[in-house]
């Protein structure tokens, strides 16, 4: 086929504006996106693994109350004793686990991974506007997680008010058990937030300033899109949350009593501006994924995406509405029952471009001329478990429903179909698919397949049952369920839950054997290994330093698989100029150069 | 007043989709300043939260809080938003000095380093004062946790718990300590960053009237820290 | 072994069992949809040689189509729950011959004060019994609901009852239990390390049973 042309590997020669860098300024200290982007890479796969293993704890004493866990010997007498896990150590447990899976895990590898590696290259441009606060944007996060880790090792243990960590529970050491480790989680959070603003400024904009010529806003990939609202999100959330964690240090440490009513402070205070930032939080960790899932349906279908300018506004539908529902965390809190139900309102609502987007991607499907790679396997199961998660939603959304199931497992289930079925999915399929543009192989298709197979069955066996303990009134976060009666005749599905979530865990060693043996072993990746349309394709596997010598074109949409003008091939990069293109209008430029 | 005209070192340097129509840097700012605005937002919506939540009312505006000195202080901070503009001005001219004599006029002419310097001065007059009215109100005995016991605003609270807002001194002082606390903190921040443009780009004369980018974003984060200013001394000082 | 929402023991449990069993089938509805349809497409239109995918950008009335229903049902889903969720948690709708009870969380245990013979509360004949409700049946109960440190939340499955008790706030909570009988209170906010022992036990006696046990109480007796 003739009549498109490649583009011929334009990349590297940036490299002759700068010295030959030493190790440190390449590697470590480095601003150039795609590094920034990996080393947040390896460490949130590190906190992934630390939040697991958390998970496995909290398995083993809510599936065996009481009995000594197999390897507790190597814990403190404070936390284990005998090897059987102590209540004040549960509580611990389920809140680390979860601050560490939202703000260490899927939080940076959503976005500070993929934002950073793929923004500059999907829109065409060399880095990001500001490649310097780009990099302390990766260290004030890793800062972040080692003062938070700092927590298990200080006198009393680690923060256990929940990942929310309500007050006054959380402001006053006598009452939670802790006095260092609250401080320091206020403290971890305040760093994270920087560090997130830094990332956000950088992302929204390099997307609104440096996109290629051609690249018009309606052809920016999905991915680009949900990347970028997400940015707005988190630079108009995180701030908030800061503020917060600031009042609580504060409560916690000068005597302040911002959130202790004994002193004319209000509980309820910390729960509207924790969940002011907590919902759009919740956003931030789906978008990216979703966008990046309508990349790699997209591209396993063979066919545009479904609705692109539905689902482009479905994104900002979502973000919008996001701002608006946080009090639907706390129907039970107390708090007005009217604005309980004006919550209730724009969170059902909010259901809405959240269906559009799941049918837009069965649209995507339907016709197509589906591959089954690893990452369209992964999409695919994202799409039939965000579902699950997004319609469990509907039941916390109706308030009356909600009573019953407020702060039990049927919300823990929810949550885990969302943020695992659905981000973490995600991740399985983003991961792979970007793996030969970060490191020039392949990862191994057949062990991806079999982790996805088995990932699948094992996930749905560990969370799926949660939705009937919940709905038999197992309340979150307590240590042994069997001390009631009406929690006793459903102790067997503990059981099997807890079973079920050590095999998951046991699976993802073929997803981490993968991940590292291919660095080395891995098959080196052509061009353009999976035949897609994205800007970065046109670059060499891996992505070299500067991305391109010279800005690219853009000459159509990012979906235009099996577009007629594609001929004998069932895909037509952006970058390919045809016959027929004319090249874009660039803005003026400068006159000299950078 | 000058506009900002699109010099060069002000369109991207390589070929891109016209975006913002904002060179990078002074975008990045403005989202960077949306982020701050959210930060004080919840700062002082937590504050109208809590003090209008309370049982009893605050100390009355003046009993604690030296308003006279604030005001004065709040005044320097606008002279020195009012400085910033003219140094803008002045490089959007290309008056890269300090004075010039100018024929005909008795005043001589400020340039970037003359307006530049007068803005540091003022914004580190605001800090000093800041941290003087600091001072004295530990002294009186006004600490973030309310009145110091045995202190001078302790005895005055109990001959007129009225005035002194005596129950709620504690979320008070916690609100007022807070909110004043970060601002100055982004005032301090803002200072340094202008000293250090100063050294390394106003004073060896590096900005021109074709790229004086960094007195412009600087700007903008000074003119919002001052807007910050004027709405925490009305509600905090004045109401 | 348990696979439902538990036994109804209120008033409240008709309208939010339905209520759940109503959003189950439609749910159940969109759930299948979706599924199956993933599954007949992953078969249908796998690629095989000689295959090409339908080359299209969407189509505007698919799009209106699954907008519009979504939207209508999440719309009549609301007005339909409103309804009780106003009955359920507004105070005004608390009926006026409700019996009150003062329930007090604390770490680790409920404290429930009765009104006594005189059935008020807030008399000197009001008495505290530590992690023991004891309600009358057919007989709407409102439990004034009070923390003394920190976020603790009374609930009792049977009667679908669930309220956040707050340190410096006083929220009242109502029900109307329907069967006799004895029940748990779970802590449902995590209070600490005692958080999963915050159990009481609820008795849901007769009239007559109730009249005896306060009388036995006043008496000095211990349940």
């Amino acid at each position: 086929m003739t009549s498109v042309a490649h583009a011929k590997p334009a990349g590297g020669a940036h490299d002759a504006h700068h010295a030959p860098m030493s190790f440190w300024r390449k590697y470590i200290f480095s601003t150039d996106h795609k590094i920034i982007g990996i080393q947040f890479l390896f460490v949130s796969l590190f906190f992934l693994l630390v939040g697991g293993l958390l998970a496995m704890q909290i398995r083993w004493q809510l599936g065996f109350p009481g009995k000594p866990m197999p390897g507790g010997g190597i814990l403190p007498e404070s936390m284990v004793s005998g090897g059987v896990i102590l209540p004040e150590y549960y509580i611990q447990l389920v809140t680390m686990h979860g601050t560490f899976m939202v703000f260490f895990a899927i939080m940076p590898l959503l976005v500070g991974v993929y934002a950073n590696f793929l923004i500059p290259l999907k829109i065409g441009t060399h880095d990001m506007a500001f490649p310097r606060i780009n990099m302390w944007s990766f260290w004030l996060a890793l800062l972040a997680g080692l003062i938070m880790l700092a927590g298990f090792f200080v006198p009393d243990g680690a923060a256990r008010c929940g990942w929310t960590m309500y007050a006054p529970c959380s402001a006053r050491p006598d009452l939670s058990g802790a006095t260092y480790s609250q401080q320091l989680w206020s403290i971890s959070i305040v760093v994270l937030g920087l560090s997130s603003v830094m990332g956000s400024v950088n992302y929204i904009t390099t997307i609104i300033n440096h996109r290629a010529p051609g690249m018009t806003w309606f052809r920016m990939p999905l991915s680009v899109w949900a990347l970028f609202i997400t940015a707005i999100l988190a630079v108009l959330a995180l701030p908030v949350l800061q503020g917060a964690a600031i009042m609580l240090l504060f409560d916690q440490t000068i005597g302040t009593h911002f959130f202790d009513p004994g002193a004319g402070g209000q509980p309820l205070l910390w729960q509207h501006l924790f969940w002011f930032f907590g919902h759009p939080e919740v956003y931030i960790l789906i978008l990216p994924a979703m966008g990046m899932v309508s990349d790699i349906i997209a591209n396993g279908s063979r066919k545009p995406i479904f609705g692109y300018h539905s689902m482009v506004f479905a994104i900002i539908g979502i973000a919008f509405l996001g701002w608006i529902v946080w009090g639907h965390h706390m129907f039970m809190s107390g708090m007005n029952p009217t604005l309980g139900s004006t919550f209730m309102v724009s969170t059902l609502l909010i259901a809405v471009p959240s269906a559009v987007k799941v049918f837009n991607w069965m649209g995507t499907m339907w016709r197509g001329n589906l591959r089954f790679h690893v990452p369209m396997l992964n999409a695919i199961g994202f799409v039939s478990m965000f579902t699950i998660g997004g319609l469990s939603g509907i039941f916390m959304a109706a308030t009356p429903v909600d009573i019953p199931i407020h702060d039990t497992q049927f919300i823990v289930a929810h949550l885990h179909y969302v943020l695992f079925g659905g981000s973490l999915f995600a991740l399985f399929a983003a991961i792979p698919y970007w793996y030969p543009k970060m490191f020039g192989r392949m990862m191994s298709e057949r062990i991806g397949k079999l982790h996805f197979f088995l990932t699948f069955i094992f996930y749905n066996m560990t969370f799926f049952p949660m939705h009937i303990i919940g709905m038999g009134g197992q309340m979150r976060r307590i240590y042994d369920p069997t001390i009631y009666d009406f929690l006793k005749p459903q102790q067997p599905i503990n059981e099997f839950i807890s079973y079920s979530a050590f095999a998951l865990f046991a699976v993802q060693i073929l997803f981490a054997f993968n991940f590292l043996w291919s660095l080395k072993f891995g098959k080196k990746a052509p061009q353009n290994p999976w035949e897609d349309n994205g800007m970065e394709w046109s670059l060499p596997n891996p992505a070299p330093h500067g991305n391109w010598d010279k800005t690219p074109n853009v000459y159509r949409g990012p979906y235009e698989f099996s577009a007629p003008e594609a001929g004998d091939k069932d895909y037509l990069p952006q970058y390919v100029k045809l016959p027929t293109d004319r090249d874009p209008i660039p803005a003026p430029l400068s006159a000299g150069g950078h | 007043m000058q506009t900002t005209t699109m010099t060069d070192a002000m369109r991207p340097p390589v070929p891109a989709e016209p975006g913002a129509g904002v060179y990078s840097n002074k975008l990045g700012m403005w989202v960077f300043l949306a982020s701050d605005v959210m930060f004080f937002t919840a700062l002082i919506g937590s504050y109208i939260v809590l003090r209008f939540g309370m049982a009893t009312s605050w100390a009355r505006p003046g009993a604690v809080l030296n308003v006279p000195l604030t005001g004065l202080n709040t005044f320097l901070l606008i002279c020195s938003s009012v400085s910033m503009v003219k140094a803008y001005a002045a490089i959007a001219d290309g008056k890269k000095y300090f004075l010039r004599k100018v024929p005909g006029k008795t005043l001589q002419d400020g340039g970037l380093k003359f307006w530049m310097l007068i803005t540091i001065i003022c914004g580190a007059g605001f800090v000093g004062v800041q941290v003087f009215e600091y001072i004295k109100l530990v002294g009186h005995g006004f600490t973030p946790t309310g009145y110091r016991e045995g202190s001078v605003l302790a005895e005055h609270a109990l001959a007129d718990p009225v005035k002194y807002g005596a129950g709620v001194a504690g979320m008070y002082g916690s609100t007022f300590f807070t909110m004043t606390g970060f601002h100055g903190f982004h005032v301090t921040c803002g200072v340094i960053s202008m000293l250090y443009l100063y050294f390394t780009k106003v004073l060896p004369e590096k900005y021109s009237p074709q790229d004086y980018r960094g007195i412009e974003v600087i700007g903008l984060y000074w003119h919002f820290v001052d807007l910050v200013w004027i709405i925490l001394f009305t509600i905090v000082y004045l109401i | 072994m348990r696979w439902w929402l538990p036994d109804a023991g209120s008033t409240f449990a008709r309208p939010i069992d339905t209520l759940f069993l109503a959003i189950l089938i439609i749910t159940g509805i969109a759930l299948v949809v979706v599924e199956v349809g993933l599954v007949t497409f992953v078969i249908k239109y796998r690629a095989r040689p000689g295959r090409k995918a339908f080359y299209t950008h969407g189509s505007t009335r698919a799009e209106v189509i699954w907008t519009a229903i979504p939207a209508v049902t999440m719309v009549a889903l609301g007005l339909i729950s409103n309804h009780y969720w106003v009955i359920m948690k507004d105070k005004k709708s608390i009926p006026p011959n409700a019996y009150h009870l003062g329930v007090h969380a604390k770490q680790f245990e409920w404290q429930v004060t009765y009104p006594g013979a005189d059935e008020k509360l807030g008399t000197s004949d009001d008495f505290t019994v530590r992690n023991q409700l004891h309600v009358i049946v057919d007989q709407p109960t409102a439990v004034e609901l009070t923390a003394e440190d920190v976020i603790h939340s009374f609930f009792v499955p049977e009667w679908r009852v669930k309220q956040d008790a707050v340190p410096g706030m006083h929220i009242t909570a109502w029900f109307q239990a329907t069967k006799t009988g004895e029940y748990e209170i779970g802590c449902a906010e995590l209070c600490g390390m005692g958080h999963y022992k915050m159990r009481a036990r609820v008795f849901v006696h007769t009239p007559d049973e109730y009249k005896a046990w306060v009388a036995q109480q006043a008496a000095g007796g211990s349940e």
